[in-house]
């Protein structure tokens, strides 16, 4: 039976786990590394990195652990975060990433995201689509894709540029909910259902999860394929294992140990 | 690991992220060499094609670099212990309708008597690519699968299209997903899998370790 996917996300300054991850066994919680071997111990699906370095000089460091994770751990994994050029796109893969997230630079330059799925195959373009509700409350739902950080807006609506970048070859769909995003609140679901209706390919829910029944929401509500999530796990509040368990007592297809 | 142990040869044709196949023969203990070389290849102990991308492109690639002549013979004729992944799995067919819309279907190497098919899941609500995680159904035991338990066979897929086999006893196992997806064949010292077993955590990890340990 097919599988839903729980993605932690990580988010990387500098070669350094920002926030930090809570497992009690950890040497280093600041190691992306150390931090995606406890997350493959745990049964994780997916791994996120969202590199979050600001200088361009110090993307070298990503890339060295994106190589070393994928030496230790045997799982796919998405790197996001400053991915503008094909050159970016052919070092990440060529270090051990299966599937590259670009955000930004889809939206200035749409061309960029046919380009990547024309050179490396769409099955690892992901396109991150950060979105904030604009519509006014109880009018039909309207989302709009904002930038940098969700402080900039373009005014191009969510769900026609979902379905823009999936025309073009993403293969994946990566979507952040602007104003959930922090507030433990859980996903916005009519946005999620919106974006994973339209489109053919798979959607990654995020931002906003706060507990164990926001995720199983997202699948069930929000028609996601698969649920992204990061503070929930960091903090060692939940284990991956007992979300996914959560959600297959929630009548969820989840993958556990047999 | 004996100083004497032969290599494992991953076959490289040109396509992209052959790095975790590499890694994760090496986590199985064993020595993998990247390379194109018909001498490397034909010294090695066990062959792998890895494969991503498009079809058409691929088998051209392997074309380009005389790749499909040395696996005939490496393979084919001296039956070298030989595991094909995802695309790789899919160029062992006749032929792909993948991006063959305004002609023939591309060629394949045609060593199985099988044909590549877009994904039509009965289900509207199925995504494509299949991306993710899937249980897989044995129809028959082989030595790649060998100790894994049966609650643990499921592999990590990413595939828009699939194998349609004429010959039902080249299938190992499979995978439902709004229609049946094959998903591990196998013939002879040849195994393919239409997932990615280096990504499959332990269960891929496992299988790989059997293929590797296997000399049919």
């Amino acid at each position: 039976m097919f599988k839903v996917r729980v993605i932690p996300c990580l988010d990387v300054k500098d070669g350094r786990v920002v926030k930090g991850v809570n497992f009690v066994d950890l040497r280093d919680a600041g190691d992306p590394v150390e931090a995606a071997i406890a997350y493959d111990a745990a049964g994780a699906d997916e791994l996120c990195f969202l590199d979050i370095t600001a200088s361009h000089e110090n993307r070298g460091v990503m890339l060295d652990a994106v190589r070393r994770t994928a030496q230790a751990c045997f799982m796919p994994l998405t790197v996001g975060g400053g991915v503008r050029r094909i050159e970016d796109i052919r070092a990440l893969l060529a270090s051990g990433a299966d599937k590259v997230s670009i955000n930004t630079a889809a939206v200035d330059n749409r061309t960029f995201v046919r380009q990547a799925a024309e050179k490396f195959g769409g099955q690892c373009v992901v396109v991150a689509i950060d979105a904030k509700k604009v519509s006014a409350e109880g009018a039909p739902g309207r989302w709009e894709i904002f930038t940098h950080g969700g402080r900039r807006p373009t005014g191009i609506d969510a769900i026609d540029f979902a379905r823009e970048v999936v025309a073009l070859g993403a293969g994946e769909i990566l979507l952040t909910s602007m104003d959930r995003d922090g507030t433990r609140q859980g996903f916005d679901i009519p946005l999620t259902r919106a974006v994973a209706d339209a489109v053919t390919v798979p959607v990654i829910a995020s931002g906003g999860v706060g507990n164990l029944d926001h995720l199983v929401a997202g699948i069930r509500d929000g028609h996601a394929t698969a649920v992204l999530a990061a503070s929930i796990f960091h903090f060692g509040e939940f284990s991956v294992r007992a979300a996914k368990e959560y959600m297959a007592r929630a009548g969820l297809p989840m993958r556990l140990d047999a | 690991m004996p100083s004497n142990m032969l290599h494992v040869a991953i076959v490289d044709y040109g396509i992209n992220n052959i790095r975790s196949v590499r890694n994760a023969v090496e986590y199985c203990g064993f020595d993998p060499v990247i390379s194109q070389d018909r001498a490397a290849i034909e010294d090695a102990s066990h062959v792998i094609l890895p494969g991503v991308g498009a079809f058409g492109d691929a088998m051209a690639k392997l074309r380009a670099r005389g790749l499909d002549d040395v696996l005939e013979r490496v393979v084919r004729e001296k039956g070298k212990p030989f595991l094909a992944v995802c695309l790789g799995m899919q160029l062992l067919a006749r032929a792909s309708e993948e991006h063959a819309d305004d002609g023939e279907p591309h060629r394949g190497l045609g060593w199985l008597d099988a044909d590549i098919r877009r994904i039509r899941p009965n289900d509207p609500e199925l995504k494509i690519p299949h991306m993710g995680w899937n249980t897989v159904s044995k129809m028959r035991e082989h030595p790649a699968l060998a100790a894994i338990r049966p609650g643990n066979l499921a592999f990590y897929f990413v595939h828009s299209f699939s194998m349609h086999c004429n010959d039902e006893r080249d299938v190992v196992g499979c995978a439902q997903y709004g229609q049946s997806i094959t998903a591990i064949v196998a013939r002879d010292h040849i195994v393919a899998t239409q997932f990615h077993p280096e990504k499959s955590q332990d269960s891929g990890i496992e299988l790989l370790g059997n293929f590797l340990r296997w000399n049919p």
